[in-house]
């Protein structure tokens, strides 16, 4: 589904990322790990088109992305979830999982001000299957709240929620569980299970290992821009380098 | 009731209200200045579409609003077109303009983005002052035709407010519809993260220049009917002075709110014509206005209500 090939990266004198090569399963989900600063939000920058690899190639579904700009992207069915978690922050939970379809609707600025027959049936269906996003992440009681006002956990959701709308084929999540309550991060558990249930390929950034060893099919570890290993949770969990450079001074 | 309901119900009140005011209004004085209002409130309209909802500022559009002025005048007076068509010529022509200059200009942010719209409205005044043979320079062009509809001619004190406000009107209604559409939401979306919006599929750049450009030819329209109505312009309408004063109606009023931006636009018509001193010191004023406002009241005028609704309706509710 999405393949990262030799990709390198660097920042003035700092190398984020060094010859990074790996591919991702399609309808499977694979753990990216690594310590802070390892080079995991990079790497998803890259594959999102918000960053430009030095040199490297990313292909999705075969298709050569590396040029692509996001908005591209997001058409093309890859969407992502921030660390920070980036919401609209003045608009509501609904208006942001409505955000989330633009790409699956078409209605320009000349037929949205005069409201055109075409664009009155458009918006009905964005506002239903936003709805429904809401209810599938369980965050439909929050609707009419404003995204900003939104406790942390209920922001995460809702960010899935929003990427969720797009119908994408792979959707990369950068720390779901970062912030979260023991309680929280079971239910995100769920829910990605859930997500791969329904056929669409994950891609997860984590630091919760238990979350990882739980979900995972493959991980994929990095460290100071160096990919250490690659395998199944048990593979990597008895991987003595791995173990080094979480508990050495990697 | 849905909010699309509650829309249409508050614009058709508007509306009503709009339209029977002249009734009640006593001379031409107060028409005039009702006039202005119109004019004023199509302009931040226009403008809070790129400043209230995409969050990209201008300091430049009190130029769009004088090109589209110069453009019908010279057009009307030089080349006997008629008011109409020079009307929808100069929308085009600064809608053209506009959607040029827009792709390098917002590829800038924040103070760069000021700065060069600044920039902007400064080139294109120190323009109507100079090509003397084309406007009349600083003493201004006069002679510019009245707009006509089969017997209707639009040149008393009365046509002209429902002239303007036919306009005016359409304007709002337009935007309160764009506001609540998936365009809408991907301007705010770009105004809350830039980042995000990209990633969710919204083509953030041409957006920008799209919104930009729409807002520019709504100025002109109002540029054209300002020169049609008044039949005489300067470019003294049209400076630096005013491209603040439009900011300024704009955050008054509340940042993407429609009815804000008509609440701006009177308040800021009217002051100079209760203050006399306004005029030395009106840019002074202008300044301490925003900065009150964004200190006190970020939300505007608008949001100001809205938060009061809301404190009454919990102190009813406990
Ligand atoms: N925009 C940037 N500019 C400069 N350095 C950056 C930037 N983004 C990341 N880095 C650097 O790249 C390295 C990897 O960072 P990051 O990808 O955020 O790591 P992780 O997500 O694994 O914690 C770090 O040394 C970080 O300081
Ligand atoms: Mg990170």
């Amino acid at each position: 589904m999405l393949s990262l090939q030799r990709i390198t990266k660097t920042f003035g004198g700092v190398t984020a990322l060094e010859d990074i090569s790996f591919n991702v399963e399609s309808g499977a989900i694979t753990g990216v790990i690594g310590p802070n600063g390892a080079g995991k939000t990079t790497l998803f920058n890259i594959a999102t088109g918000l960053y430009s690899q030095d040199t490297g190639d990313v292909y999705l579904g075969g298709q050569n992305i590396s040029r692509l700009p996001p908005e591209r992207l997001a058409r093309l069915g890859m969407i992502r979830t921030f660390q920070n978690v980036e919401l609209f922050g003045q608009m509501t939970v609904l208006e942001n999982v409505m955000v989330g379809l633009h790409t699956k609707s078409k209605s320009g600025i000349f037929s949205c001000a005069f409201k055109l027959p075409g664009q009155i049936r458009e918006e009905k269906t964005i506002h239903r299957r936003a709805l429904k996003w809401l209810e599938y992440t369980g965050i439909t009681d929050l609707a009419g709240m404003t995204a900003g006002s939104l406790p942390f956990g209920k922001g995460r959701l809702l960010e899935i929620a929003r990427a969720l709308a797009s119908e994408p084929r792979i959707i990369l999540m950068d720390e779901p569980a970062a912030g979260l309550n023991s309680r929280e991060t079971m239910g995100l558990a769920g829910l990605i299970k859930k997500i791969r249930t329904s056929g669409i390929t994950i891609v997860l950034v984590e630091h919760d290992m238990e979350l990882v060893m739980d979900v995972c099919d493959t991980v994929v570890v990095l460290n100071l821009g160096h990919k250490l290993a690659e395998g199944t949770p048990r593979d990597i969990q008895e991987n003595p380098e791995v173990i080094a450079a979480y508990l050495g001074d990697g | 009731m849905t909010k699309s309901q509650r829309d249409i119900i508050i614009f058709t009140a508007f509306g009503l209200a709009v339209m029977i005011t002249p009734l009640l209004l006593r001379g031409n004085y107060l028409l005039n200045v009702f006039v202005f209002i119109g004019i004023n409130t199509m302009l931040a309209v226009a403008l809070n579409l790129l400043l209230g909802f995409a969050g990209q500022i201008s300091l430049g559009h009190a130029a769009f609003f004088g090109l589209g002025a110069y453009i019908s005048g010279i057009l009307t007076t030089r080349y006997a077109f008629d008011p109409w068509m020079a009307m929808v010529a100069a929308a085009l022509c600064v809608g053209v303009i506009a959607f040029i200059i827009g792709f390098p200009i917002l590829k800038l942010k924040g103070h760069y983005l000021a700065m060069a719209t600044l920039g902007f409205g400064i080139i294109v005044y120190i323009i109507f002052n100079e090509t003397v043979d084309w406007t009349g320079g600083p003493s201004g062009m006069s002679g510019i035709p009245n707009l006509s509809l089969g017997p209707i001619i639009f040149d008393s004190y009365m046509t002209n407010y429902y002239l303007i406000w036919v306009f005016t009107l359409l304007t709002m209604l337009l935007s309160v519809n764009l506001a609540n559409s998936r365009i809408g939401r991907a301007l705010r979306a770009i105004h809350d993260s830039e980042v995000a919006a990209r990633v969710m599929g919204v083509n953030v750049r041409l957006l920008k220049v799209q919104i930009f450009t729409v807002s520019a030819l709504i100025s002109a329209l109002a540029g054209s009917l300002y020169a049609h109505t008044m039949t005489f312009i300067a470019p003294a309408s049209f400076g630096f002075n005013f491209s603040v004063e439009l900011v300024t109606m704009v955050i008054i009023g509340g940042l993407g709110s429609i009815y804000g931006s008509f609440l701006g636009a009177a308040i800021l018509t009217l002051l100079p014509e209760f203050l006399r001193v306004f005029h030395d010191f009106d840019i002074v004023i202008y300044g301490l206005l925003l900065i009150v406002m964004t200190i006190f009241m970020p939300g505007g005028l608008i949001g100001g209500f809205e938060a009061l609704a809301a404190a009454i309706n919990r102190r009813k509710e406990a």
